[in-house]
């Protein structure tokens, strides 16, 4: 087994056989990951230390008896989730020193299961962007083309697990941050029903839509990493307290008898033309798997967009003014408190997370909160309640995950055109379903050199992610699109 | 001149609750200690820390809008005030805005002489603390000049509630009557220690005048920093004569913050110009609306003792307990409570008052234990009084066997049996005493019959001395008048 070609699957299967340890997992993985990100940027700080010591623990439970479902398998930690003594930045200068005094819950569970943590991943700023290109500490490439972008804003997160550099990862979803950059990595990337995945030691952006989820090569793997993760805390009130429904042993290899609703209102005639076609062709391959193709309607999906972008921004604003240089991370002094609040937060957050800040917190104010926030809340509400009436009609929503496949650094220079590449994952987050991304072919982006990878996105009610992973799992097994793309030769060799 | 104007007057209270834990996390809520020792990653708002409200906090809330009345909607929920300051980690304020927990309800209060008043409550609603800031470098503790501020993180997100008064009040005097029927009812009920010098009770007060009569509020002003009662009552006094001489100088009050000074007298502009915060209310994304369960405010109402204005109505009007007595025993929730046990069994409540009050309470402050944990039950008192008022025993040796009841405890019936303390009131046995006394005592006979009134007192004194206490002392003096006049 190649520990660095290998599912987490059979990692774990090979761990918990005691024919590989965990420390040598490890020790495979660790100069690898690090050769790797010369190329990728996918990290902001390596744990080695850290894995190693989970290694040999992994190692003494095995040795005593125990099976863990995810003994051994190399992760990587979206940096805004917390891992005790480590650095957690956001990817912000605010954060840029700041080490976590305690774990969060996701992240401990994953660990409890087995995982080695490898290290902490870059991304967007706060979480904010599509692209990864808002990170204020490094420079994530795609593993498919190291002039574009992996997609954001769990940048580090997929470009890891795409490139070979991590075997699993977590990855935070607000509008799309694990489905777009998913699509654009050839990974699977999941964001689960709002409420399952605890959100304690998740440094927040926008609370009533941030959501933790896996990233993984493999639908199955995807699939393991969310039951170790899932399931209620009671750190978290807006933890869901129901029964846990495990996913990754109700796979299933066909979908025989499953409505697919396919959106009117997300034509694919809106897409480039070869795009356009692989999303025809993953409609039909899941006709070929016995599903039967629905029309559904969505009529109030196009208000998303700037739905969350006030909703989002509202939150984030309030969310983001315990940055104030008076308990942790960066201070810069200023002659009074007051100047010292404005010259930290000036030099402390990049241009996006202010421009979200001021947008939120105009939102907010007095005056206009009913003509923004409360219309918003309402709007919201609407998308809800469409794609209630959707699935009246069908088990499973299909669409792009993305509008594009990943584009060029600085492509996206202004805010809106970066804004449009949520489309179809924004609605999805607004009304909490449970989404995720599976690679569906590629297209050569015009002025191109290699094909790019697509991702097919899939929504299904409220806590059906049993239900949803089982379909992507028929999919991917009958279609295998992800091998069909290579990453580029310094991930391969 | 004073005539002329009417006071207008609205309180608004921040109480702390006594819970075991903070509002939104398990860090004990106890007052003091090291700075920042009672903290974690919730209350210094680390990044990535989400609030999970007290259960026990929100019943507090319950039992404190139901003392007063209120309306406890089935439905509530919790909000962001967002506003910057350094003893507030997260920067926002979880509190309530437009669903708070209690809405409405009214406080019945008394003044000194007995006057019964009421004030009508907006609102309570639950939010969490702050921590405290202190000024260092300055000298005086003040911002101003200071090179340094410290932090203490100890108290923040300690469960704080508002409690909104509306404007029913009308002098000083009864904003301290206000202010003590809410610390009563919430010592009462456990809902809070109401100490003002731990700051577990902050007050500020809207005060404004109006030409007696006149039906239009007048422009008010917030008074901040009362430290005391006495002090919101100097404020108070104060703010009202400074806002009638601006109105009687032909001036007009201006709409503004005003901080006590207790030393000066005087009530000081803090904000000239009413600062236009904009809090930016909005929806605490991370806490889900509270449902409250009708059949649990049930629960809690059922549980609930009686709120100390029912005590202060019973024992006035149904006992005629005095104003001062009322209240000396309605500030001791645990002493009338032991009174109200020991009336239910023996229904004497002037008796029981006289016992509660007078050498049962002497007995407390004398060995440091209070009454109602000592060793005299409200059974064993009832029975001390009925054996009394039945004249089995005289007040003499009631005193004695509630000094017997105290350190021994036990029945009092059994002590007078035992001791064979039962009052003598056949006139045979104690006509035997009365003959010695006079025998022994010619002298005072003598000085009897020449109209000494006092010596009789004297005299029947000597007779229950022989009778070791025990003889009818109502009937010693008759014997003892009948015997000298056959003399």
């Amino acid at each position: 087994m190649d520990p660095v070609r290998a599912s987490a699957r059979e990692i774990a299967r090979a761990v918990n056989a005691r024919e590989v340890s965990a420390l040598e997992i490890a020790e495979t993985m660790i100069p690898h990951a690090a050769a790797v990100d010369e190329h990728l940027g996918a990290y902001l700080t390596f744990t080695p230390d850290l894995m190693r010591e989970h290694a040999r623990r992994v190692d003494a439970r095995v040795a005593a008896g125990e099976t863990l479902p995810l003994a051994g398998v190399p992760a990587a930690i979206k940096d805004n989730m917390c891992l005790l003594g480590t650095r957690t930045t956001c990817a912000s200068k605010i954060l840029e020193q700041w080490i976590a005094p305690y774990t969060a819950t996701a992240v401990g569970r994953l660990l409890a299961a087995g995982a080695l943590p490898i290290g902490k991943t870059n991304m967007d700023e706060f979480a904010m962007g599509s692209s990864g290109e808002n990170s204020a500490l490094g420079k994530t490439k795609n593993p498919y083309d190291l002039d574009r972008v992996p997609g954001g804003s769990s940048a580090g997160s997929a470009a890891a697990v795409g490139g070979f550099a991590a075997t699993i990862s977590t990855g935070s979803d607000t509008g799309g941050s694990i489905r777009e950059p998913a699509a654009f990595c050839n990974v699977v990337g999941f964001k689960p029903t709002y409420g399952r995945v605890s959100r304690y030691g998740l440094i927040a952006f926008a609370s009533s839509l941030d959501q933790i989820g896996p990233f993984g090569r493999t639908v199955e793997d995807a699939a393991l990493t969310y039951d170790a993760m899932g399931g209620h805390d009671p750190m978290d009130a807006t933890s869901v307290d129901r029964a846990f429904e495990t996913t990754a042993d109700h796979l299933r290899e066909d979908l025989r008898g499953v409505r697919v609703g396919i959106v009117k209102e997300f034509a694919t005639s809106d897409l480039a033309p070869d795009v356009a076609a692989a999303y025809e062709a993953a409609y039909n391959d899941l006709v070929k798997l016995g599903a039967e193709l629905v029309e559904v309607e969505l009529p109030t999906a196009k208000y998303g967009l700037s739905t969350y972008y006030l909703i989002a921004p509202a939150e984030c604003s309030s969310n983001l003014a315990r940055f104030d240089g008076v308990r942790y991370g960066l201070r810069v002094d200023g002659a009074d408190v007051g100047e010292m609040y404005e010259k930290t937060r000036a030099a402390g957050f990049g241009p996006e997370v202010k421009r979200r800040i001021l947008i939120g917190t105009y939102a907010l104010s007095s005056g206009y909160y009913d003509a923004y926030y409360v219309k918003a809340q309402k709007a919201r509400t609407r998308i809800a309640a469409d794609f209630r009436r959707a699935f009246e009609k069908c088990d499973v929503i299909a669409s792009p995950a993305a509008s594009a496949p990943a584009f060029t650094f600085n492509a996206k220079s202004d805010p809106y055109s970066m804004y449009l590449m949520d489309y179809y994952t924004i609605p999805v987050s607004l009304a909490g379903l449970p989404s995720l991304s599976v690679p569906c072919g590629s297209a050569t982006p015009e002025g191109g050199a290699r094909p790019m990878p697509l991702g097919l996105q899939l929504a299904s009610p409220l806590f059906t992610e049993r239900a949803l992973l089982g379909y992507a799992h028929a999919y991917e097994r009958a279609t295998q699109h992800a091998a069909k793309v290579a990453p580029v030769q310094v991930v391969t060799s | 001149m004073r005539d002329a104007y009417e006071a207008v007057i609205g309180i608004e209270c921040h109480v702390e609750l006594k819970t075991h834990s903070k509002m939104f996390c398990g860090c004990a809520n106890e007052f003091g200690g090291e700075p920042n020792t009672k903290v974690c990653p919730v209350c210094l708002a680390l990044p990535g820390a989400l609030p999970v409200p007290n259960a026990q906090a929100i019943e507090l809330m319950v039992k404190a809008g139901l003392a007063f009345d209120a309306e406890i909607p089935a439905f509530s929920k919790f909000d962001r005030k967002n506003y910057f300051y350094p003893d507030m980690p997260k920067n926002y304020q979880i509190s309530q805005f437009d669903m708070p927990l209690t809405q409405g309800g009214v406080v019945h209060y008394w003044l000194s002489d007995g006057t019964k008043k009421s004030c009508r409550l907006t609102r309570i609603h639950l939010e969490e603390d702050t921590g405290k800031s202190t000024h260092a470098g300055s000298g005086d503790g003040r911002i101003a000049g200071s090179s340094y501020s410290l932090v203490d993180f100890n108290r923040a997100g300690v469960p704080l509630m508002e409690c909104v008064g509306e404007p029913d009040i009308r002098s000083a005097e009864e904003a301290v009557g206000y202010l003590e029927a809410l610390k009563r009812t919430f010592v009462e009920l456990g809902v809070s220690d109401v100490k003002m010098e731990e700051g577990s009770l902050r007050c500020d007060a809207n005060v404004s005048v109006r030409k007696r009569g006149a039906t239009e509020y007048g422009t008010k002003a917030e008074i901040k920093n009362m430290n005391s009662f006495r002090s919101v009552h100097d404020a108070i006094e104060s703010e009202i004569d400074r806002q009638i001489a601006v109105l009687e100088g032909g001036g007009r009050v201006i709409q503004e913050t005003r901080g006590w000074d207790e030393a000066a007298g005087v009530t000081h502009s803090m904000r000239s110009k009413e600062q236009a915060h904009d809090y930016r209310y909005f929806p605490e994304p991370d806490l889900v609306p509270l449902e409250l369960d009708r059949a649990l405010i049930e629960r809690i109402r059922a549980s609930m003792p009686p709120v100390p204005f029912e005590r202060f109505e019973r024992y006035t009007e149904q006992f005629g307990i005095s104003v001062k007595q009322t209240t000396q025993l309605v500030d001791n929730p645990p002493l009338a409570g032991y009174f109200d046990r020991v009336v239910a069994i023996c229904n004497a409540p002037g008796a029981a008052l006289n016992f509660v009050l007078g050498d049962l309470s002497r007995l407390a402050n004398e060995s440091g234990t209070p009454v109602a944990e000592g060793k005299v039950t409200p059974a064993a008192l009832a029975e001390l009084i009925a054996l009394t008022e039945a004249k089995t025993i005289n007040s003499k040796i009631a005193k004695d066997v509630l000094v017997r009841l105290w350190s021994d405890g036990g029945s009092a019936k059994a002590i007078v049996e035992s001791e064979g303390l039962a009052q003598v009131s056949d006139p045979g046995a104690i006509a035997q005493f009365v003959d010695d006394v006079l025998a022994a005592n010619g002298d005072s006979v003598a000085q009897f019959k020449a109209g000494k009134e006092n010596v009789l007192k004297f005299l029947v004194g000597q007779v229950m001395k022989a009778s070791r206490g025990k003889a009818n002392p109502e009937l010693v003096e008759a014997l003892l008048r009948e015997k000298i006049a056959a003399r």
